[in-house]
C-alpha cells in the first residue's frame, strides 16, 4: 500500500491528536472517579465507584500507550525532546498509574480492612497524581521547551512554574468534574445525590480555571497572541468561548432538572472545546516554539508502514470500545457482583 | 568502570524495570498456551479434572496479565525519558515495530481476555475455547513484535543512515533480521519451560499435602512431560542461537566463554567451568577449564577456535564478568532442568512419580528455575551487546538522554520503592492463590470487577453469584 501524494505527517498528527483527546475524555472520568474516591466514606459507595469504571478503565488507558508509542514511531524528535524535558513529571505520572492500576486489582483481594484502606489510598492518590502530572505536562508544552540541535537543552526544573501548577490544578479539577458527572450517570440514591452536589461546585471551579489558563496563555508566547487575536485566527478562536459558555449553561440546566447523562456529555464537550482551542494555539507546532509536525516527522516509509496497521485496527478498537460501553450501560447497584 | 554517572544509572534503571516487566508477559505467554492445552483436553475428554485445573490456573493468569500490562506502560515511555538520543535516531525503525505491538496487544486485550476470564457460562465451551486460542495467538504476536525489535538491535539490517539517524529501507529485512528466528524460538521455549516448572512446583506442593489430589497429579504429570521434552529442545535452540551469535556478534560469544586470547594451534577451545574474569588486565583468574569441550559446542569440531577478546578493540567488548556469570547461571539451570526431566521419566517408568516425596520437594524448589534462567539469558544477550545499543552502529553512550545523574538516580529510587510495593503485593497474591489446593468444581476467577471489556459482559454491571474461595473472601 502506498500513500503517494498524502501529507502523512498531517494525517498522523490528526490521528495522534485524536488518540490523546480520546484518552482525555475517557480516562478523564475514571481518573476523576479515583480523585473523588476518598470523599465517599462508605465501603459500599466506594465499591460502586470502582465497579462503575472497572470494565472500561483499562481500555481507556490503552489510548495513552498508543499516544506514547505513536509519538515514538511517527514523531521521534518530539518524543526525544518532550520526555527528557518533562522527565520527573512523566516518571511520576507512570508510577501513579501503576499504583492505581494494581490498586484496582488488589483492593478486592486483600483479607484485611487495613489492607483495603491502603489500596484505597493508593487508588485515590495514584489517580490524583496522574491527573496533576498530565496538567503539568500540558502546561510545560504550552510555555515552550528549550531545544538546541534537535535535543532538549533546558534544565531539570524548567517545567515547574506557576503557570504549569495552575494547569495541573485545572486538569485535576476538570477530571474530578468528569468523574462526578460519570457517577451521576451510572449510580443511584445517595451516591448520585452527592455526585450532583460535587458536580455543581466542580463546574464553577473548572470554568474559573479555564478562564485563568486562557487569559494567561497568550502572554506566554507572542505567536499564541497573534494566533488568537489576529486575523484569520480570531475567526476560529472567537466561537470557542461562546460555545464554552453555551455548554456551561446547558450543563447547569440539566443538573437542575436531574438529567442523568447530559451533564457528562456537557463536561466532555467542554474538554473537547478546550482541546480544540489548544489545537488552534499549537498548530503547526508539535513542540512549541520551535518544532513543527513536519520537522519532527519520521521518514514517510515509517509513517506509511504503521498507518496500514492503524487504518485496520483503529476502527476495530473504536467499534469495540463503543460496544463495551453499550454492554455495560445501566446503573451500578450496591452489592451487584460480589460479597 | 562503574562510576555512577547518568549513563550507568539509566542502564541500571532500564535493566531493573525491564527485568521486572519481562517475567509477567513471559508468564502470560506460557500460561496461556498451557491453558489452551488444558481446555482442549477438557473438550476432547470431558473429564472434570481438566476443567478444574483450567479454572485454577485461570485465576492466576488474570493477576499475571494485569501486572504485565501496568509494568509495560512504563517501558513505552522509558525510551524517551532515559534514551532520547536512541529514540531520535532509531525511532523511525523501532517505533513502528513497537507501535504494531501496541495495536495487536490492545486488540487482544480488549477483545478476548474478558471472554476468557469470565465468559465460560455465557458463550459456551466452543466459543470460549476460540477466545482462549485468540488470547494465545495475541500474546505470541506481541512477543513476535518485541523480539523483532530487540533482534534488529542485535543484528541490524534493512536500514540506511541519514545524518546519523536510521531510516527504514526494507521492512521485511528489518523484521526478519538474521538473529530473529533463533531468538524468537529460544524465547518462546523459555516461556514454556518456565511455566512448566511453576506448574510442576505447584502440583508437587499439593501432592506433598494430598497424594490423591487429582488436579495436582495432573499438573505434576503434565509438567514432568513438558520438562522432559522442552528442556532438551530449549538447550538445542540455545546452541543453534549460539552459532548465529558467533557469526554476527563474535565478541559476545568470546565474553560468554571468558576467552581472552588465541589458543595455541591444535589445542582447541576449552570449556571454562569457573573463572574470575579480569577486564582491566584482559585475563581470567582462578580458571578451571576442560580442554577441547568448548570447540565441540562452539565449532562442532575437536580443535576449532574462535576470535578471542584481545583481538577486538578494548572499547568494543562488553563487560565480561556479567556476561560470563549470567551465561553460566543460564546453562547451569538449563542442564539442571534437563536432569530433573530425566529423573522424572525414570520415576515414571518405576511407577513412583506420585510417591517420591524427595523428588517433589526438589520440584517445589525448582519452581522459579525457568524464570531465573530466562533473566540470566536476557542478561547475557543485552549486556553482551554492550557497548552498543544497536550492535556495531550506535554506542550506548550516544543513546542516553541529556539528563543529569541526580535526576536519573532519584527516579531510579522511586521505581525501586514503588516496584517493591507493587511486585511484592503481586507475588504475595499469586503465592496465596497457588497455596490453595485445587479441588473438584473449581470456580473461575472470583467475580471481582475485571479490567478488560470482553464481548460478553463480565460481572461488573451484571449480577452474578460470588465465587470466592474461603481464604479470598474479603474481611467483613
Amino acid at each position: 500500500m502506498t500513500f503517494e501524494g498524502y501529507d502523512l505527517a498531517l494525517i498522523w498528527a490528526a490521528l495522534l491528536g485524536f488518540a490523546v483527546l480520546a484518552y482525555v475524555v475517557l480516562d478523564g472520568f475514571d481518573l476523576g472517579t479515583g480523585i473523588l474516591f476518598m470523599a465517599e466514606h462508605g465501603s459500599d459507595e466506594r465499591d460502586v465507584m470502582v465497579n462503575s469504571i472497572a470494565p472500561v478503565w483499562d481500555g481507556n488507558e490503552t489510548w495513552l500507550v498508543l499516544g506514547g508509542g505513536g509519538l515514538f514511531a511517527v514523531f521521534p524528535l518530539a518524543y526525544a525532546v518532550i520526555l527528557p524535558a518533562l522527565y520527573p513529571v512523566i516518571i511520576t505520572m507512570l508510577l501513579s498509574l501503576i499504583m492505581r492500576g494494581v490498586a484496582f486489582e488488589f483492593r478486592f483481594r486483600t483479607n484485611t480492612k487495613r489492607g483495603r484502606f491502603w489500596w484505597d489510598v493508593a487508588f485515590c492518590g495514584g489517580s490524583t497524581g496522574a491527573a496533576f502530572c498530565q496538567g503539568l505536562a500540558l502546561g510545560g508544552l504550552l510555555q515552550g521547551i528549550h531545544v538546541e540541535n534537535n535535543a532538549y537543552a533546558g534544565g531539570w526544573w524548567d517545567w515547574l512554574t506557576p503557570f504549569t501548577i495552575l494547569c495541573g490544578v485545572a486538569v485535576v479539577v476538570g477530571y474530578a468534574l468528569l468523574g462526578s458527572c460519570w457517577l451521576i450517570w451510572r449510580t443511584t440514591g445517595r451516591l448520585q445525590d452527592s455526585s450532583r452536589l460535587q458536580a455543581r461546585a466542580l463546574m464553577i471551579a473548572t470554568l474559573a480555571l479555564i478562564v485563568a489558563v486562557s487569559i494567561w496563555t497568550p502572554f506566554l508566547n507572542p505567536r499564541f497572541a497573534a494566533r488568537w487575536f489576529g486575523w484569520p485566527g480570531i475567526a476560529l478562536t472567537s466561537p470557542v468561548p461562546v460555545l464554552v459558555a453555551l455548554t456551561a449553561w446547558v450543563f447547569w440546566r440539566s443538573l437542575l432538572q436531574k438529567h442523568h447523562l447530559t451533564p457528562l456529555l456537557c463536561a466532555q464537550a467542554l474538554f473537547v472545546l478546550c482541546y480544540i482551542g489548544l489545537g488552534i494555539s499549537f498548530y503547526p507546532w508539535i513542540v512549541p516554539p520551535s518544532i513543527t509536525i513536519w520537522d519532527a516527522a519520521s521518514p514517510s516509509s515509517s509513517m506509511a508502514f504503521l498507518l496500514v496497521g492503524a487504518i485496520v485496527m483503529m476502527p476495530i478498537i473504536l467499534a469495540y470500545s463503543a460496544y463495551a460501553y453499550w454492554i455495560f450501560r445501566g446503573k451500578v447497584e450496591v452489592g451487584m457482583n460480589y460479597h | 568502570m562503574f562510576s555512577l554517572d547518568a549513563l550507568q544509572l539509566a542502564r541500571i534503571q532500564f535493566a531493573f524495570t525491564v527485568g521486572f516487566h519481562i517475567i509477567f508477559p513471559a508468564f502470560s505467554i506460557g500460561l496461556a498456551a498451557y491453558l489452551m492445552v488444558l481446555e482442549a483436553a477438557w473438550l476432547r475428554t470431558r473429564q472434570q479434572v481438566y476443567l478444574d485445573t483450567y479454572q485454577y490456573w485461570l485465576k492466576i493468569f488474570a493477576v499475571v496479565f494485569g501486572v504485565g500490562v501496568v509494568s509495560g506502560l512504563v517501558m513505552s515511555y522509558e525510551f524517551g525519558t532515559n534514551w532520547s538520543q536512541f529514540s531520535y535516531k532509531v525511532g523511525p525503525i523501532l517505533g513502528p515495530l513497537l507501535g504494531y505491538e501496541t495495536l495487536t496487544a490492545f486488540f487482544l486485550e480488549a477483545g478476548f481476555l474478558g471472554v476468557m476470564l469470565f465468559g465460560m457460562k455465557r458463550v459456551g465451551p466452543g466459543l470460549h475455547f476460540a477466545a482462549t486460542c485468540l488470547v494465545v495467538i495475541g500474546t505470541h504476536i506481541s512477543a513476535a513484535w518485541i523480539l523483532a525489535s530487540n533482534s534488529w538491535m542485535q543484528t541490524p539490517q534493512g536500514y540506511r543512515i541519514v545524518d546519523g539517524r536510521y531510516f527504514p529501507e526494507d521492512w521485511v529485512k528489518i523484521i526478519f533480521n538474521p538473529s530473529y528466528p533463533y531468538r524468537f524460538v529460544h524465547m518462546l521455549g523459555a516461556t514454556y519451560v518456565s511455566v512448566a516448572f511453576v506448574v510442576g512446583a505447584v502440583g508437587a506442593y499439593h501432592l506433598l499435602r494430598d497424594r490423591n489430589n487429582r488436579s495436582a497429579r495432573l499438573m505434576f504429570s503434565m509438567a514432568m512431560w513438558m520438562a522432559l521434552v522442552a528442556a532438551p529442545l530449549q538447550i538445542i535452540a540455545g546452541d543453534v542461537q549460539g552459532d548465529n551469535t558467533l557469526q554476527y556478534q563474535p565478541q559476545k560469544v568470546a565474553a560468554m566463554e571468558g576467552d581472552w586470547q588465541r589458543q595455541p594451534a591444535g589445542e582447541g577451545e576449552p570449556l571454562v567451568l569457573f573463572a574470575l574474569p579480569d577486564q582491566a588486565n584482559q585475563k581470567n583468574n582462578f580458571e578451571i577449564a576442560v580442554p577441547h569441550v568448548g570447540s565441540l559446542y562452539l565449532t562442532h569440531s575437536w580443535a576449532g577456535t574462535i576470535k578471542p577478546l584481545k583481538e577486538f578493540k578494548p572499547d568494543e567488548i562488553p563487560f565480561v564478568p556479567v556476561v560470563f556469570f549470567a551465561f553460566r547461571i543460564m546453562v547451569g539451570l538449563g542442564l539442571l532442568m534437563f536432569a530433573v526431566g530425566g529423573v522424572g521419566l525414570l520415576l515414571r517408568r518405576k511407577g513412583r512419580i506420585f510417591q517420591a516425596r524427595w523428588f517433589q520437594r526438589i520440584m517445589v524448589a525448582m519452581g522459579p528455575a525457568g524464570f531465573i534462567a530466562m533473566l540470566a539469558g536476557w542478561t547475557v544477550t543485552e549486556a553482551g551487546r554492550q557497548p552498543f545499543t544497536v550492535y556495531g552502529l550506535l554506542r550506548t553512550a550516544d543513546s542516553v538522554s541529556p539528563v543529569g545523574a541526580p535526576g536519573v538516580g532519584i527516579s531510579l529510587v522511586a521505581f525501586v520503592v514503588i516496584y517493591a510495593v507493587v511486585f511484592s503485593a503481586a507475588v504475595i497474591f499469586l503465592l496465596r492463590l497457588m497455596a490453595v489446593p485445587p479441588h473438584p468444581g473449581e470456580s473461575g476467577p472470583p467475580a471481582i470487577p475485571h479490567r478488560s471489556a470482553g464481548i460478553t459482559p463480565g460481572p461488573a454491571g451484571a449480577t452474578q453469584e460470588p465465587a470466592l474461595t474461603p481464604d479470598l473472601a474479603p474481611a467483613e
